[in-house]
């Protein structure tokens, strides 16, 4: 692999907040924010897990507003930029327009794999305003490449300069992302960027990291100590020192990055980040990463299996925000053990 | 039996389709117009296999023929921005219109709730909410007439190939209107809308979850007996409107999970979202029509007074 430079994303403080429970404190934010700024991360996403507007019933609702969230982070770092999820049917332009408004520089518009055409409001918006908008391909494991291709040239087509494939469920294998990240960089136009967003469900957010990497991706997504929805993100600060032992430039110390991880993200951990039996099926049956606590919940309450209750959403073909069919399930669940 | 009125379907897409096969068996609105703009258009031409005069010159290929064929009633499935124009046209010829676009300029009706209040009322432009909303809100409505919804939200998920590319446009407008109407219709004293697309195959039959936050503990016998109700009433226009779990107590959230089917009049059954649509836009045109009949409220101009 020839030397090249690459733009790391951290996720922890918007991925980072479904196994928080949409909980994390402002003061947890910033101190987190300001060790990956001091690291020299360059993006850094802060919002509800489910994106501007995520605050629900269905969500879960945040100890803080996205406002509050973003003001707080915003006026914490230097360096680094601040980004913003955007999820269209949760979010809309107004939260788009408040995120521009405090300061947000990158706004990622995220569908279905198959569904690119709702982003165009919320794309074009955002390039309009100036932002590095990014259109963000969810579940792409669902798609073959050639589809995915044509969605994300709507979105390109819509403004967006980055596109990005997103491994919602932890469910693909290197070959999968090479695939696909090397159609959409033969595809796309040569100014759009590629990304790679991976969930640690099979282990593979590492190895499948690289090979997006190999493939032309420029920006990868990944969270100090993992801390993301399911067995978490990419572990940032490993997949550093990979990138530093392959010579691949991130820009990112480290051992102060190792030092964020340690010192002040793993020990907000509700639960540590492992790969447990619900998160080992979220990866092998291609579930939705986000499902995982709400499934645990849903078990408990009605007095069946967990993964049994993921297993059956695959069966289901949910797609991300389907959170509601997960008690929908559980019932069914406990009355046909009746 | 009273005679039939006659009524124009602007849009000539799914919605404009599958409410044609609807009116075509009311015994109170007589489909008479189809407008679209796509000469290749599927529903056009079934319009014109079933006997419905048809253009392709959008509203103002109809406006030229409305007297002539006593068109009272007009039903607009084209998008907001379109709506807006269609409006203003219809209103200047004193044609009464049944808005299922999100654009929300006449007052909302969702027939179980707020049916009655629109009679006598001789509103010009009467707004069907959205198809999120006319699957929700009964049930927004049926918990806030028991006792105070502080919040009440609602996850509307719908099979990909129903959602038209006016709705993917513009989704932003979905989660807007519903919002408002979950609150102005719906009772709640504040509204949230979601509305995910799935793509599966075979697609899926509309979900629909409400989530209510009451102001006090919920009483649960009486709010599961009013939800039990309202499925009642809207079974009566939509038969596939089914209560699949709940209603969920848990503290102050009461959740009920609902499946929507709809009739296949054109679309598939699954595409509940637009039957319950079509069905409760003919339901309200229906309830209208004798009080159109009779006391010929499109025959007065705008211009001519105020109207109450």
């Amino acid at each position: 692999m020839s030397a090249r430079a690459i733009v790391l994303h951290d996720m922890c403080l918007r991925d980072g907040m479904h196994p928080k429970r949409h909980q994390i404190t402002l003061e947890q934010m910033q101190s987190i924010a300001r060790g990956l700024d001091e690291a020299g991360v360059p993006l850094i996403e802060v919002t509800h897990g489910d994106g501007l507007g995520g605050a629900s019933v269905n969500y879960g609702f945040p100890l803080h507003t996205d406002e509050e969230y973003l003001r707080a982070v915003i006026g914490t770092v230097k360096r680094a930029k601040i980004s913003a999820l955007l999820l269209p049917g949760i979010g809309t332009v107004e939260h788009l327009r408040l995120a521009k408004d405090l300061g947000v520089a990158t706004i990622r518009v995220a569908t279905h794999c198959t569904e690119a055409d709702v982003s165009e409001q919320h794309i074009s918006l955002a390039r309009k305003l100036g932002l590095d908008t990014v259109g963000f391909l969810m579940m792409a494991h669902m798609l073959e490449p050639a589809k995915l291709v044509e969605q994300a040239l709507l979105m390109e087509s819509y403004g967006a300069n980055c596109i990005y494939c997103t491994d919602s469920a932890g469910y693909m294998l290197p070959d999968d992302v090479k695939a696909r990240i090397s159609m959409l960089r033969e595809r796309l136009q040569p100014g759009t960027e590629i990304g790679f967003h991976g969930h640690h469900n099979l282990a593979m957010g590492i190895a499948n990291s690289l090979a997006a990497v190999e493939c032309g991706a420029v920006r990868i997504d990944g969270s100090a100590a993992g801390l993301g929805a399911g067995a978490g993100n990419t572990p940032l600060e490993v997949f550093n020192a990979v990138c530093h032992r392959m010579g691949i430039d991130t820009g990112v110390d480290v051992m102060r990055l190792a030092d964020v991880a340690e010192e002040l993200v793993t020990p907000i951990m509700d639960e540590p980040i492992r790969i447990d039996r619900d998160s080992l099926v979220l990866g092998y049956a291609g579930v939705y990463s986000s499902f995982l606590l709400f499934a645990k919940r849903a078990a408990a309450k009605y007095g069946v299996g967990s993964a049994d209750i993921l297993i059956e959403m695959g069966r289901m073909k949910t797609v991300g925000g389907q959170e509601d069919m997960i008690e929908d399930v559980a019932i069914n669940m406990a009355r046909n053990k009746q | 039996m009273a005679k039939r009125i006659n009524a124009a379907l602007i849009g000539s897409g799914n919605i404009g389709t599958d409410l044609m096969m609807k009116a075509l068996r009311s015994a109170e609105i007589n489909p008479v117009w189809m407008v679209g703009i796509d000469p290749a258009s599927d529903g056009l031409a079934r319009a014109r296999a079933h006997g419905l005069k048809t253009t392709t010159a959008g509203v103002d290929g109809l406006l030229p023929h409305l007297a002539a064929d006593d068109i009272r009633i007009a039903f607009d499935a084209t998008s907001a921005y379109v709506h807006h124009e269609n409006a203003l046209k219809m209103l200047e010829a004193g044609v009464v219109m049944i808005d299922l676009t999100p654009a929300a300029i006449g007052p909302f009706c969702v027939p179980p709730v707020n049916l009655a209040e629109h009679a006598g009322r001789r509103e010009m432009n009467v707004n069907m909410v959205t198809c999120g909303g006319q699957a929700t809100i009964p049930m927004v409505a049926a918990v806030s007439r028991v006792q105070a919804v502080d919040y009440a939200e609602i996850v509307a998920t719908v099979a990909s190939r129903s959602a038209g590319p006016g709705t993917r446009k513009n989704i932003d407008e979905f989660t807007r209107t519903t919002a408002h109407g979950i609150e102005s219709v719906g009772g709640a004293r504040r509204g949230k809308a979601i509305i995910i697309l799935n793509p599966a195959e075979p697609p899926l039959i509309m979900r629909d979850t409400v989530h209510c936050l009451t102001a006090t503990t919920p009483n649960q016998q009486a709010i599961t007996d009013s939800v039990k109700k309202m499925i009642a009433e809207v079974q009566r226009y939509v038969p596939g409107y089914t209560l699949k779990n709940g209603p969920v107590f848990d503290g102050n959230r009461v959740s009920i999970y609902l499946e929507v089917e709809g009739l296949g009049d054109y679309l598939p059954k699954y595409a509940g979202n637009l039957d319950i649509m079509t069905a409760a836009a003919l339901r309200t045109a229906e309830m209208l029509a004798p009080e159109i009949a009779a006391d010929a409220y499109g025959q007065t101009t705008p211009q001519s007074g105020a109207r109450s």
